[in-house]
């Protein structure tokens, strides 16, 4: 009798064989044979196009061949196993995918994979560890910035960005004079968080995780 | 989503090139809108010409004083630049005002002028919709029309354009320059570019197939008070429901743009001499002709009273 947990794993490690050997079988030859990159598109095709593409993910490089439908996101997670990113709406809206780019949070849902040639990618995984957590990660914990968990991932990588963009000088709506350094004030903070949604509403919590991370020397 | 095959441009006047010779291509910079819209099949290009890589993303001074902005400067880049934030402070007040900080930094100011409306009959592919299929009929007309134009509607369409920066680049007398897939350059008064919806309300701009935005120019500053005030259902992260940028001078004269009403930024210039007479004034010729529904009916006062906060808050 398997416990629930070895039952858990079981089915995580199926349905992420399942995906390799789907997305490896479904593709046609000719379509793998293709270059998209090179100047040979076919105007109206409904055959699934692939192209390579290779950039750094937490410090690690790779190279994938991917659909070219294949968000960042589905890269991430489909393809590099990297499941904290997580996928909220798929649309944008509600920030449960941020991840920081060249350092730059950005939704990984509404950017195809393909255009991230050689760029560089921080996900949740590539903060901390559970050994060596971010500070940020730290905080959240110890001010309960969460309760089902789902869209942390993504508050953090966000509020990670967030204090660097104040660092970095750029203002924000509520920022009272555009020529003058912004201050991580908490409307500051709320405003520039406002792309990531809570839906069990830890939001107050989540304003002090990032006000003590912000409050920190250096 | 649709398969396309892709390509990374190499020239302005390649992509151009390329996206005037290949049947159904599209260019993606930033594609936080595109990918949004591809994902409902809502777009379908058959090939995606990436235009990430083109240099074109420098703000630089022009020879007569003003700005050039490049079609690539993310929103993020373009509203903390130290010139737009001195010299044109509506323009980063707009951006700021948009979207997400997630969204900010992909998405390009380009892509944020041809960005499309946030209708949800035209994101809802089981209802009829003449911009997302010309001919099958408009359903915010009798529909749910609380969000949508009073000025510049037909009968066929009463989507909005959802763009900020727009707004603030129409008070600005912005310019958009672009290059065609021959090689030749244009520059287009941003009050030309973006079309009402008449009876082809899927043409949203004048641009020819396959032309392709390189910058925005602005003119040289003209200082005054400068100021963006956007009214919507919740305090961030929110579509317009009413917005205004103005530029007001210590005489009282100045520019007014709104947002949130129309096909495309909306601006009378002859209103524009009412203006050191007060909001109610400037607002009889600025909303000459409204044709609200039911449900957006407000926004006829919430624009007069918008326009006379601005003006108070100018006024200091």
């Amino acid at each position: 009798m398997k416990t629930p947990r070895e039952l858990e794993m079981s089915r995580r490690n199926l349905l992420v064989g399942t995906a390799s050997s789907v997305a490896i079988g479904s593709v046609p030859q000719a379509a793998r044979a293709q270059n998209p990159v090179a100047d040979v598109p076919a105007p109206t095709s409904t055959v699934p196009a692939t192209a390579k593409v290779s950039f750094t993910v937490n410090g690690v490089a790779h190279e994938l061949d991917v659909d070219t439908r294949t968000t960042l996101l589905d890269a991430l997670r489909e393809h590099l196993h990297l499941t904290g990113t997580k996928k909220g709406c798929d649309h944008g809206q509600c920030g449960a995918c941020t991840v920081i780019v060249g350092g730059r949070r950005i939704n990984s849902c509404l950017t195809l994979a393909v255009m991230h040639e050689g760029d560089s990618v921080t996900t949740i995984e590539g903060l901390g560890t559970p050994e060596h957590m971010h500070p940020m990660q730290t905080a959240f914990v110890k001010h309960d910035g969460y309760q089902c968990g789902y869209c942390t991932p993504g508050q953090i990588c966000s509020a990670v960005a967030v204090i660097d963009e104040v660092k970095a000088g750029i203002p924000s709506h509520v920022t009272g004079d555009l020529n003058a350094a912004p201050q991580l004030t908490n409307a500051e903070l709320r405003e520039r968080m406002s792309g990531n949604i809570c839906r069990c509403g830890a939001y107050s919590n989540i304003a002090e995780a990032i006000t003590e991370v912000a409050g920190r020397p250096g | 989503m649709k398969p396309f095959t892709y390509e990374r441009a190499k020239s302005p006047a390649d992509a151009a090139a390329s996206a005037a010779r290949l049947e159904n291509a599209k260019f993606v910079a930033g594609g936080t809108n595109l990918l949004d819209l591809m994902k409902l099949e809502i777009e379908q290009p058959a090939h995606l010409i990436d235009v990430n890589r083109l240099a074109l993303d420098k703000v630089e001074a022009t020879a007569d004083g003003g700005l050039r902005i490049g079609a690539l400067v993310r929103n993020t880049d373009l509203a903390a630049d130290p010139r737009v934030r001195r010299d044109y402070g509506v323009l980063s007040r707009a951006l700021l005002a948009g979207a997400s900080g997630q969204l900010r930094n992909k998405a390009t100011t380009a892509g944020n002028l041809l960005q499309r409306t946030r209708c949800p009959y035209f994101y809802d592919t089981n209802m009829p919709c003449n911009k997302r299929e010309p001919g099958s009929g408009c359903s915010a007309i009798g529909g749910f029309s609380r969000q949508h134009a009073i000025l510049g509607v037909s009968e066929t369409c009463i989507a909005t354009n959802p763009s900020d920066m727009a707004v603030a680049m129409r008070a600005l007398d912005a310019r958009v320059e672009t290059v065609r897939p021959d090689g030749t350059t244009r520059s287009i008064p941003i009050a030309e570019l973006h079309r009402l919806p008449g009876d082809t309300p899927h043409i949203e701009t004048i641009l020819a197939p396959g032309e392709l935005i390189t910058s925005v120019t602005l003119p040289k500053p003209v200082g005054g008070t400068q100021i963006y005030r956007k009214v919507r259902d919740r305090a961030s992260y929110a579509f317009a429901l009413v917005s205004v940028a103005a530029v007001v001078q210590r005489d009282g004269n100045g520019s007014v743009a709104l947002g949130g009403v129309a096909h495309k930024p909306w601006r009378v210039e002859a209103a524009e001499r009412e203006l050191p007479r007060g909001a109610k004034e400037v607002t009889r010729g600025l909303l000459a002709g409204a044709k609200p529904t039911d449900q957006n009916a407000f926004k006829v006062p919430l624009v007069e009273r918008t326009l006379a906060s601005v003006l108070a808050e100018a006024k200091g």
